[in-house]
């Protein structure tokens, strides 16, 4: 539900990033989105056709780069990603005690132009 | 044939920005006023209303308290609050899963913020999407109720990172109920390492001392 939110907000930071270098287009936009993020792609590719309309920004297409969760253990310092998003410990020592590294992210990263 | 000049232009901008910053204008209004702020999320039923009027109850005659409280619709839960004895302010966000920064930048402008000393913000009821929007409270405070299950950190990891505190309801339950208590602070330990939490009945008053406690502190001691 929340996709509807977001994809304001992706829209709203395209179209500033178009207007100061002069767009009169904008032709894809470059996302990245990291697992735990709890972002649908889906939901935002269905919304962006909505919200795009009548904008620089009508007809982009929108690239999708997901990343991996990836946590780390504080213990013994092993690296591991998770298998469908299930939170585990880690799986070398069996400890609780483990970081979040990597999974957070969203960013819109760069967008293509044409002037 | 023309050909049409594409350029890439690089962005790395954090999508919720946005609304960060609207947070963040917020947050400064509140501590401008003197107010201390809690921002409650939970699912549905789990009990926000509940230890809203609880923490009213106790705190009341010692603190202005104001509530701000986000529904898709009705005003329930501000007429629970109002009659709690808090000076409650309704959003209904008109289908939105949840409270974002704006919708309580609007609601703080029905407030006189320099007469009150807390703010209670009540989210939508939502696992998923309130995490995602900041709103400038000083704490976003989770309530888990056992009889959701002990997998809910498991499941709704986004929900259980970047709290403050974790409220977890309905203890008096616990006999009736399958809930590892293990198992669900593991994954609390995994995505919130020394998460601060309250295990509580708001129908027994069990452990409300606890929250209380920790709440007056938090109030005497704003900046």
């Amino acid at each position: 539900m929340h996709e509807l939110a977001i994809t304001k907000q992706i829209t709203e930071i395209a179209i500033r990033y178009g207007e100061q270098n002069d767009a009169s287009k904008i032709t894809d936009l470059y996302l990245i989105i990291g697992d735990l993020s709890s972002v649908i792609d889906d939901s935002v590719q269905f919304y962006w056709d909505i919200i795009a309309e009548d904008t620089i920004c009508e007809g982009a297409n929108l690239h999708f780069e997901r990343i991996p969760a990836k946590l780390q253990c504080q213990k013994c310092g092993h690296e591991y990603t998770l298998k469908e998003n299930e939170i585990t410990y880690c799986p070398q020592c069996q400890s609780s005690d483990v970081r979040i590294i990597q999974g957070k992210e969203f960013q819109l990263q760069s967008i293509n132009i044409e002037k | 044939m023309s050909e049409s000049m594409t350029e890439n232009v690089t962005i790395v901008e954090n999508i919720h920005q946005s609304n960060d910053q609207i947070a963040e204008r917020n947050h400064q209004q509140l501590q401008a006023a003197g107010v201390f702020s809690l921002n409650f999320m939970a699912s549905p039923g789990a009990g926000k209303t509940s230890l809203i009027e609880r923490t009213l109850h106790a705190l009341k005659d010692s603190f202005n308290i104001a509530v701000v409280d986000g529904d898709v619709a009705s005003s329930i839960d501000a007429d629970r609050a109002a009659k709690a004895g808090a000076t409650a302010v309704q959003i209904n966000t008109g289908g939105s899963c949840h409270v974002d920064a704006n919708m309580l930048h609007s609601a703080l402008a029905e407030l006189t913020l320099e007469d009150f000393d807390l703010l209670l913000v009540e989210n939508v009821g939502n696992l998923i999407c309130p995490a995602s929007f900041k709103l400038g409270t000083d704490k976003n405070v989770l309530i888990a109720s056992v009889p959701e299950g002990d997998d809910k950190p498991y499941k709704y990891p986004k929900m259980y990172q970047d709290v403050d505190a974790l409220v977890i309801n309905k203890i008096d339950l616990l006999p009736y109920i399958d809930f590892d208590m293990a198992y669900f602070q593991k994954g609390v330990e995994i995505l919130s390492p020394d998460l601060l939490s309250f295990p509580i009945s708001c129908k027994t008053e069990k452990g409300m001392d606890a929250w209380l406690a920790w709440l007056e502190e938090e109030i005497t001691h704003r900046s």
